[in-house]
């Protein structure tokens, strides 16, 4: 008798499936996940979880967290990061600290793959949102990450 | 003998008071062939934008609304592309049966477009033997897929056709079968009459209870087969054949295909509103009195059994071949014919409503 209980599930099954398509037809003027890009450039916000270029956030007072460790240029599998450093004498201990100079990113390069910030210590690179990352030169992709005259936070490498 | 159409008798009149007989009959069979291809654009195009726009909604996307109000002239836009574009012929092909297989398509799709009644007496060819006409050159079309898929000289558009006949040979027997299912309640193969009787006796889905709906839902499965329709597209199937049999067709010569498609969903849609729904009568009799409602009526039960057939196809997965043809042969094959004898037993006993 297999062959009507065969019969029976397959029309419920198919109704079941049915059932599911029609509520998101019914709910798709609600629920569109189309972004019509240029139309709402204005107010588009994108997710968090999107990959737009590496950036280093700097607070108030120009302080970033990068060490110089150079782990994220380790990390990066085709050399989009260059860490350019120096050793300086710190006032208070007297002692030799490696510090950066610039921490040049390759935008051009970069293929998003998240590794260098995986590797990042002391989270001090993070993804930014932005996306529209096009220009009229190919120097300008290069970028320097930390703003001129920074220094690294206090109490980060401890 | 063409029956005139009664709603524009008046014109009808008209070009026979201006001329002698044999002209003004000739006139007539042109401006007719010229509605029903201007239908046939017309309704493609817009059928065409609906499936965009409904699998669009189905998948929680937008679809195309960018040419026209809502994306209206999208379609349009396609269209013109299409017609400006080259037709290519690949080398070795049989040139005169590649370029003949679309018309093949259009002309099956268009012939059995004149015995679709619009509202009352709003039918080019009113034939006695409608249902069994129907049958008949809806499987003409599949010959000019057949004729496009050999003459192609491709082994994907070859495959193709072949699925496709043998799609069409198995489910033939189906469609067939369950319009027989009604034909026995409505005791006469002209549609016009089936429509009648449906007016005094309430719709045959109504009327013949519970297999009138086994043989609707038959009819719809097997009418979505012989449209080539996913989940039955196995003609056409992207992942596995590239196009199919219209892998090599280009330009106007794809519209035309593509559009005789969208035809032949509208044409099975017609026959089940027909066979089914009461054609161009509207429900419970409430605009009797307004004889022109009835090409709105019919319109309206043809869009929503053709938004049937839509979900269907935004829904279910596509079947192997062997499941197509287990579906067929072992499931709908036979339980056709038991509704026919169940049919059969429920009218002798006066069971029907």
């Amino acid at each position: 008798m297999s062959y009507f209980s065969d019969i029976y599930k397959g029309v419920k099954s198919l109704l079941t499936g049915m059932t599911v398509t029609g509520k998101y037809f019914i709910t798709a003027r609600k629920s569109i996940i189309t972004q019509q890009y240029p139309d709402n450039r204005d107010t588009l916000k994108m997710f968090n979880r999107f990959r737009g270029e590496v950036v280093m956030p700097h607070d108030d007072t120009n302080e970033h967290r990068c060490t110089g460790c150079q782990k994220c240029e380790i990390a990066c599998p085709n050399g989009s990061i260059e860490i350019i450093w120096d050793r300086k004498i710190d006032p208070e201990t007297g002692k030799k600290k490696k510090e950066i100079d610039k921490h040049i990113y390759h935008l051009a390069m970069c293929t998003m793959c998240s590794l260098c910030i995986e590797a990042c210590p002391t989270d001090a690179i993070v993804w930014a949102q932005n996306f529209e990352n096009s220009v009229y030169d190919r120097s300008q992709l290069t970028k320097v990450l930390n703003k001129p005259g920074s220094k690294v936070k206090a109490g980060i490498e401890d | 003998m063409m029956k005139t159409l009664s709603i524009t008798k008046t014109i009808h009149d008209f070009l026979f008071g201006l001329m002698p007989e044999g002209i003004a009959s000739f006139v007539e069979w042109v401006m007719i062939a010229a509605a029903y291809l201007a239908f046939f654009a017309l309704a493609g195009l817009l059928l065409v934008y609906m499936e965009r726009r409904i699998a669009a909604f189905f998948q929680l996307r937008l679809g195309p609304n960018r040419v026209g109000p809502a994306g209206l002239f999208q379609t349009i836009a396609d269209a013109l592309k299409l017609v400006t574009k080259e037709l290519t012929i690949p080398d070795k092909a049989d040139k005169f049966l590649f370029n003949l297989a679309p018309y093949f398509v259009i002309v099956a799709a268009l012939v059995i477009l004149s015995v679709i009644p619009f509202s009352a007496e709003f039918q080019a060819f009113d034939i006695n033997i409608g249902v069994f006409f129907v049958m008949a050159v809806s499987s003409i079309g599949v010959i000019g897929v057949l004729i496009g898929g050999w003459a192609s000289n491709n082994k994907y558009a070859l495959i193709g056709a072949m699925r496709s006949g043998l799609q069409t040979i198995s489910y033939e027997l189906s469609v067939g079968l369950s319009i027989m299912t009604i034909v026995l309640l409505a005791g006469s193969l002209q549609i016009s009459e089936i429509i009648e009787v449906q007016r005094t006796g309430g719709w045959f889905i109504l009327q013949g209870h519970i297999p009138a709906v086994i043989a609707f839902m038959i009819f719809m499965i097997a009418g979505t087969a012989e449209t080539n329709r996913a989940p039955f597209d196995l003609v056409e199937a992207e992942s596995e054949l590239g196009a199919g049999f219209h892998t090599e067709y280009s330009g106007m010569k794809f519209a035309y295909f593509f559009l005789a498609e969208f035809i032949n969903m509208f044409i099975v849609a017609a026959i089940a509103v027909t066979i089914f729904f009461g054609g161009y009568l509207s429900p419970f009799g409430i605009t009797e009195s307004l004889p022109w409602m009835g090409v709105f009526w019919f319109m309206l039960k043809t869009l929503m059994i053709i938004f049937l057939m839509m979900w269907f196809r935004w829904t279910f997965p596509r079947l192997r071949v062997d499941q197509l043809l287990t579906l067929e042969w072992k499931y709908l094959l036979p339980m056709n014919l038991f509704n026919i004898v169940f049919m059969a037993v429920i009218i002798w006993l006066g069971w029907t409503f």
